[in-house]
Protein backbone atom coordinates (compact mmCIF):
# COMPACT_ATOMS: atom_id res chain seq x y z
CA UNK A 1 0.00 0.00 0.00
CA UNK A 2 2.71 2.48 0.95
CA UNK A 3 4.63 1.44 -2.15
CA UNK A 4 1.57 2.12 -4.25
CA UNK A 5 1.15 5.56 -2.69
CA UNK A 6 4.81 6.46 -3.12
CA UNK A 7 4.95 5.36 -6.75
CA UNK A 8 1.63 6.85 -7.85
CA UNK A 9 1.28 9.93 -5.66
CA UNK A 10 4.48 11.03 -3.96
CA UNK A 11 6.91 10.65 -6.86
CA UNK A 12 4.71 12.48 -9.42
CA UNK A 13 4.04 15.27 -6.92
CA UNK A 14 7.76 15.70 -6.26
CA UNK A 15 8.45 15.67 -10.01
CA UNK A 16 5.77 18.30 -10.62
CA UNK A 17 7.08 20.43 -7.76
CA UNK A 18 10.66 20.30 -8.97
CA UNK A 19 9.65 21.00 -12.58
CA UNK A 20 7.47 23.99 -11.72
CA UNK A 21 10.11 25.32 -9.33
CA UNK A 22 12.81 25.18 -11.99
CA UNK A 23 10.55 26.39 -14.77
CA UNK A 24 9.83 29.86 -13.39
CA UNK A 25 13.52 30.57 -13.02
CA UNK A 26 14.41 28.88 -16.32
CA UNK A 27 11.92 31.04 -18.19
CA UNK A 28 13.47 34.16 -16.68
CA UNK A 29 16.89 33.06 -17.83
CA UNK A 30 15.68 32.12 -21.33
CA UNK A 31 14.40 35.70 -21.60
CA UNK A 32 17.77 36.97 -20.42
CA UNK A 33 19.57 34.71 -22.89
CA UNK A 34 17.32 36.03 -25.63
CA UNK A 35 18.09 39.64 -24.74
CA UNK A 36 21.80 38.91 -24.54
CA UNK A 37 22.02 36.95 -27.81
CA UNK A 38 19.92 39.52 -29.68
CA UNK A 39 22.17 42.24 -28.25
CA UNK A 40 25.32 40.45 -29.42
CA UNK A 41 23.81 39.93 -32.87
CA UNK A 42 23.19 43.68 -33.02
CA UNK A 43 26.64 44.60 -31.57
CA UNK A 44 25.23 45.71 -28.22
CA UNK A 45 25.87 44.45 -24.71
CA UNK A 46 22.32 43.84 -23.49
CA UNK A 47 21.44 44.01 -19.78
CA UNK A 48 24.61 44.76 -17.79
CA UNK A 49 23.54 46.64 -14.65
CA UNK A 50 21.93 44.10 -12.31
CA UNK A 51 24.54 41.59 -11.16
CA UNK A 52 27.64 40.58 -13.14
CA UNK A 53 26.82 40.85 -16.86
CA UNK A 54 23.16 41.35 -15.94
CA UNK A 55 22.81 37.84 -14.51
CA UNK A 56 20.33 38.96 -11.84
CA UNK A 57 18.16 40.83 -14.34
CA UNK A 58 15.39 38.14 -14.46
CA UNK A 59 14.92 38.40 -10.68
CA UNK A 60 14.74 42.19 -10.81
CA UNK A 61 12.29 41.97 -13.70
CA UNK A 62 9.98 39.53 -11.96
CA UNK A 63 10.01 41.63 -8.76
CA UNK A 64 9.02 44.64 -10.82
CA UNK A 65 6.22 42.73 -12.54
CA UNK A 66 4.83 41.44 -9.25
CA UNK A 67 4.77 44.93 -7.72
CA UNK A 68 3.05 46.54 -10.70
CA UNK A 69 -0.56 47.70 -10.45
CA UNK A 70 -3.10 45.25 -11.82
CA UNK A 71 -5.07 47.06 -14.52
CA UNK A 72 -8.26 45.76 -16.12
CA UNK A 73 -9.71 47.94 -18.91
CA UNK A 74 -13.16 49.28 -18.02
CA UNK A 75 -14.84 47.90 -21.15
CA UNK A 76 -13.18 44.50 -20.95
CA UNK A 77 -15.04 41.23 -20.56
CA UNK A 78 -13.70 40.70 -17.04
CA UNK A 79 -14.03 36.95 -16.63
CA UNK A 80 -12.44 36.07 -19.97
CA UNK A 81 -9.83 38.81 -19.53
CA UNK A 82 -8.70 37.21 -16.28
CA UNK A 83 -9.02 33.63 -17.54
CA UNK A 84 -7.07 34.00 -20.82
CA UNK A 85 -3.51 34.21 -19.46
CA UNK A 86 -4.32 31.37 -17.07
CA UNK A 87 -5.44 29.19 -20.00
CA UNK A 88 -2.19 29.88 -21.85
CA UNK A 89 -0.01 29.01 -18.86
CA UNK A 90 -2.07 26.01 -17.76
CA UNK A 91 -2.03 24.48 -21.24
CA UNK A 92 1.72 24.96 -21.57
CA UNK A 93 2.45 23.51 -18.10
CA UNK A 94 0.17 20.50 -18.65
CA UNK A 95 2.05 19.47 -21.78
CA UNK A 96 5.31 19.47 -19.79
CA UNK A 97 4.01 16.48 -17.82
CA UNK A 98 4.19 14.36 -20.98
CA UNK A 99 7.77 15.20 -21.98
CA UNK A 100 10.41 12.57 -21.15
CA UNK A 101 13.42 14.44 -19.76
CA UNK A 102 15.67 11.41 -19.37
CA UNK A 103 15.93 7.71 -18.68
CA UNK A 104 15.00 8.15 -15.06
CA UNK A 105 17.03 7.41 -11.94
CA UNK A 106 16.79 5.11 -8.93
CA UNK A 107 16.66 6.89 -5.58
CA UNK A 108 16.03 5.26 -2.16
CA UNK A 109 15.12 2.00 -3.86
CA UNK A 110 12.42 3.56 -6.04
CA UNK A 111 12.71 4.03 -9.77
CA UNK A 112 11.93 7.61 -10.67
CA UNK A 113 10.99 7.81 -14.37
CA UNK A 114 12.23 10.69 -16.48
CA UNK A 115 8.67 11.61 -17.40
CA UNK A 116 5.76 12.51 -15.14
CA UNK A 117 3.13 10.70 -17.21
CA UNK A 118 4.03 8.22 -19.96
CA UNK A 119 0.71 8.14 -21.79
CA UNK A 120 0.38 5.81 -24.76
CA UNK A 121 -1.08 8.61 -26.91
CA UNK A 122 1.46 11.08 -25.49
CA UNK A 123 2.35 13.11 -28.55
CA UNK A 124 -1.27 13.48 -29.71
CA UNK A 125 -2.23 14.71 -26.28
CA UNK A 126 0.63 17.22 -26.27
CA UNK A 127 -0.46 18.59 -29.64
CA UNK A 128 -4.09 18.66 -28.50
CA UNK A 129 -3.48 20.44 -25.24
CA UNK A 130 -1.02 22.92 -26.71
CA UNK A 131 -3.69 23.62 -29.35
CA UNK A 132 -5.83 24.95 -26.49
CA UNK A 133 -3.30 27.78 -26.08
CA UNK A 134 -4.97 29.37 -29.10
CA UNK A 135 -8.04 30.06 -26.94
CA UNK A 136 -6.02 31.98 -24.40
CA UNK A 137 -4.65 34.15 -27.19
CA UNK A 138 -7.92 34.71 -29.07
CA UNK A 139 -10.03 35.28 -25.98
CA UNK A 140 -7.35 37.51 -24.46
CA UNK A 141 -7.42 39.65 -27.58
CA UNK A 142 -11.20 39.67 -27.82
CA UNK A 143 -11.96 40.31 -24.15
CA UNK A 144 -9.70 43.37 -24.07
CA UNK A 145 -12.35 45.04 -26.23
CA UNK A 146 -9.86 47.10 -28.15
CA UNK A 147 -8.93 47.08 -31.83
CA UNK A 148 -5.23 46.12 -31.86
CA UNK A 149 -5.69 43.13 -29.56
CA UNK A 150 -8.63 41.96 -31.66
CA UNK A 151 -6.56 42.20 -34.85
CA UNK A 152 -3.72 40.32 -33.18
CA UNK A 153 -6.12 37.66 -31.95
CA UNK A 154 -7.63 37.15 -35.41
CA UNK A 155 -4.20 36.76 -36.95
CA UNK A 156 -3.16 34.35 -34.22
CA UNK A 157 -6.26 32.22 -34.73
CA UNK A 158 -5.77 31.85 -38.46
CA UNK A 159 -2.03 31.33 -38.17
CA UNK A 160 -2.05 28.77 -35.39
CA UNK A 161 -4.85 26.69 -36.89
CA UNK A 162 -3.11 26.66 -40.29
CA UNK A 163 0.34 25.77 -39.05
CA UNK A 164 -1.04 23.09 -36.76
CA UNK A 165 -1.84 21.11 -39.92
CA UNK A 166 1.71 21.21 -41.27
CA UNK A 167 3.05 20.51 -37.79
CA UNK A 168 0.85 17.46 -37.32
CA UNK A 169 1.71 16.06 -40.75
CA UNK A 170 5.41 16.43 -40.00
CA UNK A 171 4.92 14.66 -36.67
CA UNK A 172 3.01 11.90 -38.48
CA UNK A 173 6.02 11.17 -40.70
CA UNK A 174 8.13 10.67 -37.59
CA UNK A 175 5.44 8.53 -36.00
CA UNK A 176 5.40 6.25 -39.05
CA UNK A 177 9.03 5.47 -38.33
CA UNK A 178 8.45 5.00 -34.60
CA UNK A 179 5.22 3.00 -34.80
CA UNK A 180 4.04 4.35 -31.46
CA UNK A 181 2.44 7.50 -30.07
CA UNK A 182 4.16 7.33 -26.69
CA UNK A 183 6.92 9.89 -26.18
CA UNK A 184 9.08 7.34 -24.35
CA UNK A 185 8.31 4.76 -27.05
CA UNK A 186 9.49 7.16 -29.77
CA UNK A 187 12.91 7.51 -28.15
CA UNK A 188 13.17 3.76 -27.58
CA UNK A 189 12.28 3.15 -31.23
CA UNK A 190 15.23 5.34 -32.25
CA UNK A 191 17.47 3.33 -29.92
CA UNK A 192 16.24 0.09 -31.49
CA UNK A 193 16.72 1.31 -35.05
CA UNK A 194 20.11 2.72 -34.12
CA UNK A 195 19.45 5.99 -35.93
CA UNK A 196 17.94 9.33 -34.97
CA UNK A 197 14.91 10.08 -37.09
CA UNK A 198 16.47 13.32 -38.37
CA UNK A 199 18.62 11.16 -40.66
CA UNK A 200 15.65 9.34 -42.16
CA UNK A 201 13.11 12.20 -42.06
CA UNK A 202 15.03 15.41 -42.77
CA UNK A 203 12.14 16.94 -44.74
CA UNK A 204 9.68 16.31 -41.93
CA UNK A 205 12.16 17.86 -39.52
CA UNK A 206 12.47 20.99 -41.63
CA UNK A 207 8.70 21.36 -41.86
CA UNK A 208 8.32 20.73 -38.15
CA UNK A 209 10.93 23.30 -37.25
CA UNK A 210 9.34 26.02 -39.39
CA UNK A 211 5.85 25.17 -38.15
CA UNK A 212 7.08 25.06 -34.57
CA UNK A 213 8.35 28.63 -34.78
CA UNK A 214 5.03 29.73 -36.27
CA UNK A 215 2.99 27.75 -33.77
CA UNK A 216 4.65 29.50 -30.83
CA UNK A 217 4.10 32.92 -32.47
CA UNK A 218 7.79 33.69 -32.59
CA UNK A 219 9.61 35.95 -35.04
CA UNK A 220 9.67 35.88 -38.06
CA UNK A 221 6.09 34.59 -37.72
CA UNK A 222 5.05 36.78 -34.79
CA UNK A 223 2.09 38.25 -36.65
CA UNK A 224 -0.02 38.03 -33.50
CA UNK A 225 2.27 40.46 -31.69
CA UNK A 226 3.93 42.43 -34.49
CA UNK A 227 5.08 45.31 -32.27
CA UNK A 228 5.64 47.65 -35.18
CA UNK A 229 2.07 47.32 -36.51
CA UNK A 230 -0.17 46.27 -33.65
CA UNK A 231 1.47 47.93 -30.59
CA UNK A 232 1.64 44.69 -28.58
CA UNK A 233 -0.78 42.49 -30.50
CA UNK A 234 -3.22 40.40 -28.53
CA UNK A 235 -1.83 41.43 -25.14
CA UNK A 236 -1.67 45.18 -25.73
CA UNK A 237 -4.09 45.86 -22.86
CA UNK A 238 -2.40 43.51 -20.42
CA UNK A 239 0.09 44.68 -17.81
CA UNK A 240 1.90 43.48 -14.72
CA UNK A 241 1.62 39.84 -13.71
CA UNK A 242 -1.10 39.00 -16.25
CA UNK A 243 1.20 40.14 -19.03
CA UNK A 244 4.00 38.11 -17.45
CA UNK A 245 1.77 35.02 -17.47
CA UNK A 246 1.40 35.33 -21.25
CA UNK A 247 5.18 35.50 -21.48
CA UNK A 248 5.61 32.50 -19.18
CA UNK A 249 3.17 30.58 -21.38
CA UNK A 250 4.96 31.57 -24.58
CA UNK A 251 8.40 30.56 -23.33
CA UNK A 252 7.11 27.30 -21.85
CA UNK A 253 5.46 26.53 -25.19
CA UNK A 254 8.82 27.19 -26.89
CA UNK A 255 10.44 24.77 -24.47
CA UNK A 256 7.77 22.13 -25.11
CA UNK A 257 8.02 22.46 -28.91
CA UNK A 258 11.82 22.22 -28.71
CA UNK A 259 11.41 19.13 -26.51
CA UNK A 260 9.05 17.50 -29.03
CA UNK A 261 11.51 18.28 -31.81
CA UNK A 262 14.37 16.73 -29.85
CA UNK A 263 12.31 13.68 -28.84
CA UNK A 264 10.94 13.00 -32.28
CA UNK A 265 13.93 13.77 -34.48
CA UNK A 266 17.07 14.06 -32.36
CA UNK A 267 16.88 10.96 -30.20
CA UNK A 268 15.48 12.50 -27.01
CA UNK A 269 17.75 11.68 -24.11
CA UNK A 270 20.02 9.36 -26.15
CA UNK A 271 23.70 10.16 -26.50
CA UNK A 272 25.11 10.72 -30.01
CA UNK A 273 25.43 7.43 -31.94
CA UNK A 274 23.63 5.38 -29.26
CA UNK A 275 24.61 2.06 -30.85
CA UNK A 276 28.31 2.68 -31.42
CA UNK A 277 30.21 0.81 -28.70
CA UNK A 278 33.36 2.89 -29.13
CA UNK A 279 31.51 5.95 -27.88
CA UNK A 280 30.22 4.24 -24.71
CA UNK A 281 32.27 6.63 -22.56
CA UNK A 282 29.68 9.27 -23.46
CA UNK A 283 27.27 7.43 -21.17
CA UNK A 284 29.14 9.01 -18.27
CA UNK A 285 27.04 12.10 -19.02
CA UNK A 286 23.54 11.55 -17.57
CA UNK A 287 20.74 11.19 -20.13
CA UNK A 288 18.95 14.25 -18.74
CA UNK A 289 21.98 16.40 -19.56
CA UNK A 290 21.99 15.22 -23.18
CA UNK A 291 18.32 16.09 -23.41
CA UNK A 292 18.79 19.55 -21.94
CA UNK A 293 21.79 20.19 -24.22
CA UNK A 294 19.70 19.42 -27.28
CA UNK A 295 16.73 21.46 -26.08
CA UNK A 296 18.98 24.42 -25.31
CA UNK A 297 20.39 24.23 -28.82
CA UNK A 298 16.87 24.57 -30.19
CA UNK A 299 16.09 27.47 -27.85
CA UNK A 300 19.21 29.15 -29.22
CA UNK A 301 17.97 28.44 -32.75
CA UNK A 302 14.70 30.23 -31.90
CA UNK A 303 16.61 33.32 -30.78
CA UNK A 304 19.01 33.13 -33.69
CA UNK A 305 16.11 33.00 -36.17
CA UNK A 306 14.48 35.96 -34.45
CA UNK A 307 17.67 37.95 -34.69
CA UNK A 308 18.26 37.10 -38.34
CA UNK A 309 14.99 37.03 -40.30
CA UNK A 310 12.66 39.98 -41.00
CA UNK A 311 8.99 39.44 -40.17
CA UNK A 312 6.86 37.80 -42.85
CA UNK A 313 3.92 39.67 -44.32
CA UNK A 314 0.59 38.11 -43.39
CA UNK A 315 -0.26 36.79 -46.88
CA UNK A 316 3.30 35.46 -47.31
CA UNK A 317 2.91 33.62 -44.04
CA UNK A 318 -0.29 31.94 -45.18
CA UNK A 319 1.07 31.21 -48.66
CA UNK A 320 4.17 29.58 -47.16
CA UNK A 321 2.01 27.28 -45.10
CA UNK A 322 -0.77 26.37 -47.49
CA UNK A 323 1.18 26.38 -50.75
CA UNK A 324 4.53 24.94 -49.64
CA UNK A 325 4.61 23.29 -46.24
CA UNK A 326 1.33 21.35 -46.31
CA UNK A 327 1.71 19.92 -49.87
CA UNK A 328 5.33 19.07 -49.10
CA UNK A 329 4.41 17.33 -45.86
CA UNK A 330 1.71 15.26 -47.59
CA UNK A 331 4.18 14.31 -50.32
CA UNK A 332 6.69 13.39 -47.64
CA UNK A 333 4.12 11.13 -45.96
CA UNK A 334 3.41 9.44 -49.29
CA UNK A 335 7.08 8.85 -50.06
CA UNK A 336 7.70 7.57 -46.52
CA UNK A 337 4.82 5.14 -46.84
CA UNK A 338 5.93 3.82 -50.24
CA UNK A 339 9.56 3.39 -49.14
CA UNK A 340 8.52 1.64 -45.94
CA UNK A 341 6.28 -0.68 -47.94
CA UNK A 342 9.07 -1.51 -50.40
CA UNK A 343 11.64 -2.14 -47.66
CA UNK A 344 9.29 -4.21 -45.52
CA UNK B 1 -13.81 5.65 -7.66
CA UNK B 2 -14.39 5.56 -11.40
CA UNK B 3 -18.10 6.21 -10.98
CA UNK B 4 -17.41 9.41 -9.00
CA UNK B 5 -15.04 10.59 -11.71
CA UNK B 6 -17.77 9.87 -14.24
CA UNK B 7 -20.36 11.88 -12.31
CA UNK B 8 -17.97 14.80 -11.86
CA UNK B 9 -17.07 14.90 -15.56
CA UNK B 10 -20.67 14.33 -16.67
CA UNK B 11 -21.75 17.25 -14.47
CA UNK B 12 -19.20 19.48 -16.21
CA UNK B 13 -20.31 18.29 -19.66
CA UNK B 14 -24.00 18.86 -18.96
CA UNK B 15 -23.75 22.15 -17.09
CA UNK B 16 -21.43 23.69 -19.68
CA UNK B 17 -23.70 22.43 -22.47
CA UNK B 18 -26.71 24.07 -20.82
CA UNK B 19 -24.75 27.28 -20.26
CA UNK B 20 -23.67 27.18 -23.90
CA UNK B 21 -27.27 27.18 -25.07
CA UNK B 22 -28.55 29.74 -22.57
CA UNK B 23 -25.67 32.20 -22.71
CA UNK B 24 -26.60 35.43 -24.48
CA UNK B 25 -23.08 36.27 -25.54
CA UNK B 26 -21.91 34.24 -28.55
CA UNK B 27 -18.27 34.18 -27.47
CA UNK B 28 -19.25 32.94 -24.00
CA UNK B 29 -21.33 30.22 -25.67
CA UNK B 30 -18.29 29.07 -27.59
CA UNK B 31 -16.14 29.02 -24.47
CA UNK B 32 -18.70 26.80 -22.74
CA UNK B 33 -18.70 24.59 -25.83
CA UNK B 34 -14.92 24.15 -25.54
CA UNK B 35 -15.25 23.22 -21.86
CA UNK B 36 -17.93 20.71 -22.76
CA UNK B 37 -15.80 19.17 -25.53
CA UNK B 38 -12.72 18.85 -23.33
CA UNK B 39 -14.83 17.21 -20.63
CA UNK B 40 -16.20 14.74 -23.20
CA UNK B 41 -12.56 13.87 -23.85
CA UNK B 42 -12.37 13.01 -20.15
CA UNK B 43 -15.33 10.65 -20.55
CA UNK B 44 -13.50 8.86 -23.38
CA UNK B 45 -10.49 8.40 -21.10
CA UNK B 46 -12.77 6.82 -18.49
CA UNK B 47 -13.88 4.39 -21.21
CA UNK B 48 -10.19 3.60 -21.83
CA UNK B 49 -10.38 5.02 -25.34
CA UNK B 50 -7.26 7.18 -25.09
CA UNK B 51 -6.86 7.67 -28.81
CA UNK B 52 -10.41 8.94 -29.25
CA UNK B 53 -9.94 11.19 -26.21
CA UNK B 54 -6.76 12.73 -27.65
CA UNK B 55 -8.40 13.20 -31.03
CA UNK B 56 -11.48 14.72 -29.40
CA UNK B 57 -9.30 17.37 -27.77
CA UNK B 58 -7.03 17.83 -30.80
CA UNK B 59 -9.73 18.10 -33.46
CA UNK B 60 -12.90 19.30 -31.77
CA UNK B 61 -11.69 21.38 -28.85
CA UNK B 62 -8.48 22.55 -30.47
CA UNK B 63 -9.33 22.94 -34.13
CA UNK B 64 -12.97 23.19 -35.07
CA UNK B 65 -14.15 25.45 -32.26
CA UNK B 66 -11.28 27.87 -32.92
CA UNK B 67 -12.79 28.33 -36.38
CA UNK B 68 -16.22 28.95 -34.78
CA UNK B 69 -14.63 31.66 -32.68
CA UNK B 70 -12.92 33.04 -35.76
CA UNK B 71 -16.21 33.34 -37.63
CA UNK B 72 -17.99 34.95 -34.67
CA UNK B 73 -15.23 37.54 -34.47
CA UNK B 74 -15.39 38.22 -38.20
CA UNK B 75 -19.00 39.37 -37.90
CA UNK B 76 -19.54 42.64 -36.11
CA UNK B 77 -18.57 42.33 -32.47
CA UNK B 78 -21.19 44.70 -31.09
CA UNK B 79 -24.00 42.83 -32.81
CA UNK B 80 -23.06 39.54 -31.25
CA UNK B 81 -23.99 40.84 -27.83
CA UNK B 82 -27.73 41.09 -28.33
CA UNK B 83 -28.84 37.77 -29.70
CA UNK B 84 -32.55 37.21 -29.51
CA UNK B 85 -32.99 34.37 -27.12
CA UNK B 86 -35.47 31.77 -28.35
CA UNK B 87 -36.33 33.13 -31.81
CA UNK B 88 -39.97 32.20 -31.03
CA UNK B 89 -39.15 28.61 -31.86
CA UNK B 90 -39.95 27.22 -28.46
CA UNK B 91 -42.80 25.03 -29.67
CA UNK B 92 -40.86 22.94 -32.22
CA UNK B 93 -37.92 22.91 -29.82
CA UNK B 94 -40.07 21.56 -27.01
CA UNK B 95 -41.61 18.87 -29.22
CA UNK B 96 -38.22 17.72 -30.51
CA UNK B 97 -36.75 17.68 -26.99
CA UNK B 98 -39.68 15.64 -25.76
CA UNK B 99 -39.18 13.10 -28.53
CA UNK B 100 -35.46 12.88 -27.81
CA UNK B 101 -36.05 12.52 -24.07
CA UNK B 102 -38.56 9.73 -24.72
CA UNK B 103 -36.07 7.92 -26.91
CA UNK B 104 -33.31 8.17 -24.33
CA UNK B 105 -35.69 7.13 -21.58
CA UNK B 106 -36.81 4.15 -23.62
CA UNK B 107 -33.19 3.16 -24.16
CA UNK B 108 -32.25 3.47 -20.48
CA UNK B 109 -35.35 2.04 -18.78
CA UNK B 110 -36.96 0.13 -21.62
CA UNK B 111 -36.02 -3.19 -23.13
CA UNK B 112 -32.37 -2.29 -23.67
CA UNK B 113 -31.39 -3.59 -20.25
CA UNK B 114 -28.40 -5.40 -21.75
CA UNK B 115 -26.73 -2.04 -22.16
CA UNK B 116 -25.73 -1.86 -18.51
CA UNK B 117 -25.03 -5.57 -18.14
CA UNK B 118 -21.45 -5.61 -19.36
CA UNK B 119 -20.23 -2.18 -20.42
CA UNK B 120 -16.65 -3.39 -20.73
CA UNK B 121 -17.52 -6.05 -23.29
CA UNK B 122 -16.65 -3.94 -26.31
CA UNK B 123 -13.86 -2.10 -24.54
CA UNK B 124 -12.07 -5.33 -23.66
CA UNK B 125 -11.83 -6.20 -27.35
CA UNK B 126 -10.02 -2.95 -28.03
CA UNK B 127 -7.86 -3.31 -24.96
CA UNK B 128 -6.67 -6.71 -26.08
CA UNK B 129 -3.90 -5.27 -28.20
CA UNK B 130 -0.83 -4.37 -26.20
CA UNK B 131 -0.04 -0.66 -26.16
CA UNK B 132 -3.55 0.74 -26.37
CA UNK B 133 -6.35 0.76 -28.87
CA UNK B 134 -4.85 3.05 -31.51
CA UNK B 135 -3.66 0.16 -33.63
CA UNK B 136 -6.94 -1.75 -33.33
CA UNK B 137 -8.86 1.35 -34.31
CA UNK B 138 -6.65 1.89 -37.36
CA UNK B 139 -6.96 -1.74 -38.46
CA UNK B 140 -10.75 -1.62 -38.11
CA UNK B 141 -11.07 1.65 -40.01
CA UNK B 142 -9.12 0.25 -42.93
CA UNK B 143 -10.69 -3.23 -43.02
CA UNK B 144 -14.21 -3.65 -41.60
CA UNK B 145 -15.22 0.00 -41.90
CA UNK B 146 -13.29 0.94 -45.03
CA UNK B 147 -16.35 1.99 -47.02
CA UNK B 148 -17.90 4.34 -44.42
CA UNK B 149 -14.42 5.76 -43.81
CA UNK B 150 -13.85 6.51 -47.49
CA UNK B 151 -17.39 7.84 -47.95
CA UNK B 152 -16.81 10.20 -45.01
CA UNK B 153 -13.62 11.54 -46.57
CA UNK B 154 -15.34 12.06 -49.94
CA UNK B 155 -18.14 13.88 -48.10
CA UNK B 156 -15.58 16.19 -46.48
CA UNK B 157 -13.96 16.83 -49.84
CA UNK B 158 -17.31 17.73 -51.37
CA UNK B 159 -18.05 20.08 -48.47
CA UNK B 160 -14.68 21.74 -48.93
CA UNK B 161 -15.10 22.22 -52.68
CA UNK B 162 -18.60 23.57 -52.06
CA UNK B 163 -17.34 26.07 -49.52
CA UNK B 164 -14.60 27.26 -51.87
CA UNK B 165 -17.07 27.57 -54.74
CA UNK B 166 -19.51 29.57 -52.62
CA UNK B 167 -16.94 31.94 -51.18
CA UNK B 168 -15.00 32.69 -54.37
CA UNK B 169 -16.64 34.61 -57.15
CA UNK B 170 -14.26 33.31 -59.78
CA UNK B 171 -12.47 30.08 -59.12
Amino acid sequence: MTDFLIINVVIPLVQIGVLLGILGLATGYIVLAERKVLAFIQSRLGPMRVGPHGLLQPIADSLKLILKEDLIPGSADKLLYIASPIVVVAAAFTTLALIPFGEGITLFGYHIPGVIADVNVGILLILGISGLTTYGIILGGWSSNSKYPLLGAMRAAAQMVSYEIALTFAVLAGLMMAGTLSMVGIVEAQLDMGVWFIFVQPVAWGIFTIAMVAETNRAPFDMAEAESELVGGFFTEYSGMRWALFFLGEYTAMLVMAAINVTLFWGGWLRPFPNVEALAFLDAVPSGIWFLLKVTTFLYLYIWIRGTFPRYRYDQLMALNWKSLIPLSILNLLVTGVVMLLLA
Amino acid sequence: MEIYAFYAIAAVVLSSAVLMVTSRNLVHSIVYMVISFVAVGGLFILLEAEFVAAVQILVYAGGIVVLFLFVVMLVNVTETYQVEFLHRQWLPAAVLSLILATQIGFLVWGNAGDLSADPSASASVLRAVDGGNTETLGMMLYTDYLLPFEVASVLLLVAMIGAIYLSKKRV
